[in-house]
């Protein structure tokens, strides 16, 4: 309603322009008793001067006057006005239609008859007013909301890189990684994870939250956060996607959720273990062209409490050039023009069709392409593929700035015992490497001191307190006899302990770490095990067993087993950085 | 109307059906259709027969009634949906939080 204040209460600036001094005159005294301000010229020429200099709100023109005729001067002040709207009325004695034609054609917005009607000049200035009044308010209006959406454009810039900080990094870019995350899929809420582990192996995460914008973007900072945190402080997939949930459902509204699927990967044992809650079946494909689903069969992350959550993986075996294809919604919904989406059966009939030498991940960004046309439009979707291969050809942890070897703690010794239930329950890996990671000497060498950590606890857990034969996996079908058996036995642990007692001292050119791991089983007789002989071993020749002790022999300084084999020390060195370039490779 | 409730079993069950596309333009309308307050109402049905596609902030809002009906006390059924509909609850495992019939 300010408009209808404004209307009555502010006075006009008006400008007329007419050779006749006498009708001028006339005009003038009217539109002055009625309270607005007149500014008066004789000619188009001056019209336009001082529309230039004054700026009125309103011109009355007349059409013919010597030196700039009124269509002329109205041409140049319609020019002159832009977008601001100056309601612009011809003055005229006119009659005939085609020259009242013309005034509108050059600018005009109306006419007022000669001789003037005192009624109708004020009707039609309050008119012209209030159009002229709600054309202000738009156009303010539109500036607000395009100087709102320039600040916001801006903003999302500026998230959009923060966020490609965070979501992209890892090892999205390792040579057995392929992907495609398309810009508009960041604000749709899709994320792609890729972490080495520090034992080897990669960990993978593709989540998709629900919802659109801001608020599924946001979600993803603190997965990003948990992800990377805890792959390279070694814990597994299990854990992390437990974190994971737990972090989501704390934070996340209810009705707001995020699909997500983990890939673990193992390049020792050649297997993946994979964990799919909600995201579309990804694919696990053979180099001879067989492929068979990783279906979702958990429900997304961020909907159960702790207690409910289920993490557990599946476990496939694999070889080397096997690949792992997933995929969000976003891939499956690539709609052509006529609206027909790609969908599972696009996904179904490209790996049909799949050559040997095609590789699935270009098979399908092709496939999708081919399918949409117009692939650039809506293009929201992510699609990541991971070769499995052997481990020698990955690039492991990325190196950390050499810190001074000297700070940190460097004479220390600590003795960590799990036991009963807890065996089962609880890997004491992360918090190992976490102790012997505060020596900035061995942070360079995370990957090895994880290696020989994890070997030892998973020998003394597996073998020792399980005592479960390793003969078993020789074979694929006794692989997964010795997973199940694993399982069944953990629940029955009474009694039983692991214990690790570290000791760190200095040496003049560096560092020595002393690990022993003690367990409650029966030992074995390392005196007659192969792989304590000095002959390579039959483990060498793709036997899935014995690998373990061999991989410690080859990193530490010394192994030595006491009392009946179920105590075992390593002896693991280091040198200053100077003198260390020589281990390195 | 694109939602409509009736009640079943002597006012103790509340029976929502969904017309058309349920996703995120239904999220007023569906939560109108629960958030009465009538403490009768110990069952819900939702029904899906008329609902020709489901998306993510559907199963948002079938969270929220969740929650709304008691949390993991909550009985709620839903029923009768089409394959495209079934296959998108059964990808997120919606399963195992609703009798789905």
């Amino acid at each position: 309603m300010d408009d209808a204040v404004a209307e009555h209460s502010s006075p006009l600036r008006i400008l007329i322009a007419d050779d006749s001094d006498s009708d001028r005159l006339i005009l003038k005294t009217l539109l002055k008793r009625l309270g607005h301000e007149v500014l008066d010229v004789s000619n188009g020429l001056d019209a336009v001067s001082v529309f230039q200099q004054e700026a009125p709100d309103l011109v009355l023109l007349d059409a013919l006057m010597p030196v700039m005729d009124g269509m002329e001067a109205a041409r140049q002040i319609k020019f002159l006005a832009g977008e601001r709207l100056v309601p612009l009325i011809f003055l005229t004695s006119l009659s005939e239609a085609g020259a009242l034609a013309r005034c509108l054609e050059a600018g005009g917005d109306d006419f007022l008859g000669k001789p003037y009607n005192r009624i109708i000049i004020e009707a039609k200035i309050k008119a012209f007013n209030r159009m002229r009044l709600m054309h202000q308010t738009l156009s303010d209006q539109r500036d607000l909301i395009r100087e709102r959406n320039r600040q916001l454009t801006e903003e999302q810039e500026i998230a959009k890189r923060v966020f490609d900080n965070v979501a992209h990094s890892g090892c999205l870019d390792a040579a057995n990684i392929r992907y495609h995350a398309s810009p508009q899929s960041i604000f749709n809420g899709d994320v792609l994870f890729a972490s080495p582990r520090p034992a080897g192996g990669m960990l993978i995460f593709m989540g998709d939250f629900t919802g659109h914008g801001l608020p599924a973007a946001i979600g993803a900072m603190p997965v990003a956060e948990i992800f990377y945190g805890m792959a390279s402080k070694g814990f597994n997939g299990q854990d992390v996607l437990r974190e994971i949930n737990q972090k989501l459902k704390r934070i996340l509204p209810t009705g707001m959720f995020c699909c997500g699927a983990m890939i673990e990967a193992d390049f020792k044992l050649n297997q993946v273990r994979v964990w799919n809650g909600g995201l579309p079946d990804g694919w696990l494909i053979r180099p001879s062209g067989t492929f068979l689903a990783i279906q979702s069969r958990h429900l997304p992350l961020g909907i159960l409490s702790p207690d409910q959550f289920n993490a557990d993986f599946e476990r496939v075996a694999t070889g080397p050039g096997d690949r792992v294809l997933m995929m969000t919604d976003g891939f499956l919904e690539s709609a052509d023009s006529a609206g027909n989406v790609f969908g599972e059966q696009g996904v179904t009939e490209t790996l049909e069709r799949l050559d040997v030498d095609d590789h699935p991940f270009d098979a399908m960004m092709s496939a999708v392409h081919r399918f949409t046309g117009n692939f650039e439009d809506g293009d929201d979707l992510t699609l990541c593929s991971l070769e499995m291969m052997d481990e020698a050809g990955l690039a492991s942890l990325p190196d950390r700035a050499a810190p001074s070897a000297l700070a940190g703690p460097a004479e220390w010794r600590c003795t960590y015992e799990i036991r009963e239930q807890t065996l089962g329950q609880f890997s004491p890996l992360p918090l190992l490497l976490h102790i012997c990671m505060e020596v900035p000497g061995l942070r360079r060498k995370s990957g090895e001191i994880y290696t020989l950590l994890a070997e030892l606890y998973n020998n003394a857990l597996e073998h020792g307190v399980l005592e479960l034969p390793s003969e078993w996996k020789r074979s694929p079908e006794g692989f997964g006899r010795y997973y199940a058996e694993r399982n069944r036995r953990l629940a029955n642990v009474e009694g039983h302990y692991i214990r690790f007692t570290l000791h760190h001292s200095l040496k003049p050119d560096g560092g020595r770490l002393r690990v022993v791991c003690e367990d409650s089983g029966r030992g074995f007789d390392f005196q007659n095990h192969p792989s304590m002989a000095s002959a390579i071993p039959p483990a060498e020749s793709g036997h899935y067993a014995g690998r373990g002790l061999l991989l410690l022999k080859r990193l530490a300084e010394t192994i030595r087993f006491h009392e009946q084999g179920n105590h075992v020390e390593i002896i693991y060195d280091w040198q200053f950085a100077r003198t260390a370039e020589n281990r390195d490779d | 109307m694109p939602i409509q409730t009736r009640r079943d079993d002597d006012g103790k069950t509340l029976v929502i059906r969904i017309e058309g596309r349920f996703d995120f333009s239904t999220h007023q309308a569906f939560r109108d259709a629960y958030e009465h307050g009538d403490p009768a109402v110990r069952d819900y049905v939702v029904d899906l027969s008329d609902t020709t596609y489901l998306d993510s902030s559907a199963l948002g809002m079938l969270l929220l009634l969740r929650d709304y009906a008691g949390g993991d006390s909550a009985r709620i059924v839903i029923e009768n949906c089409n394959n495209d509909v079934r296959r998108i609850l059964s990808i997120s495992n919606f399963e195992q939080l609703f009798n789905i019939r």
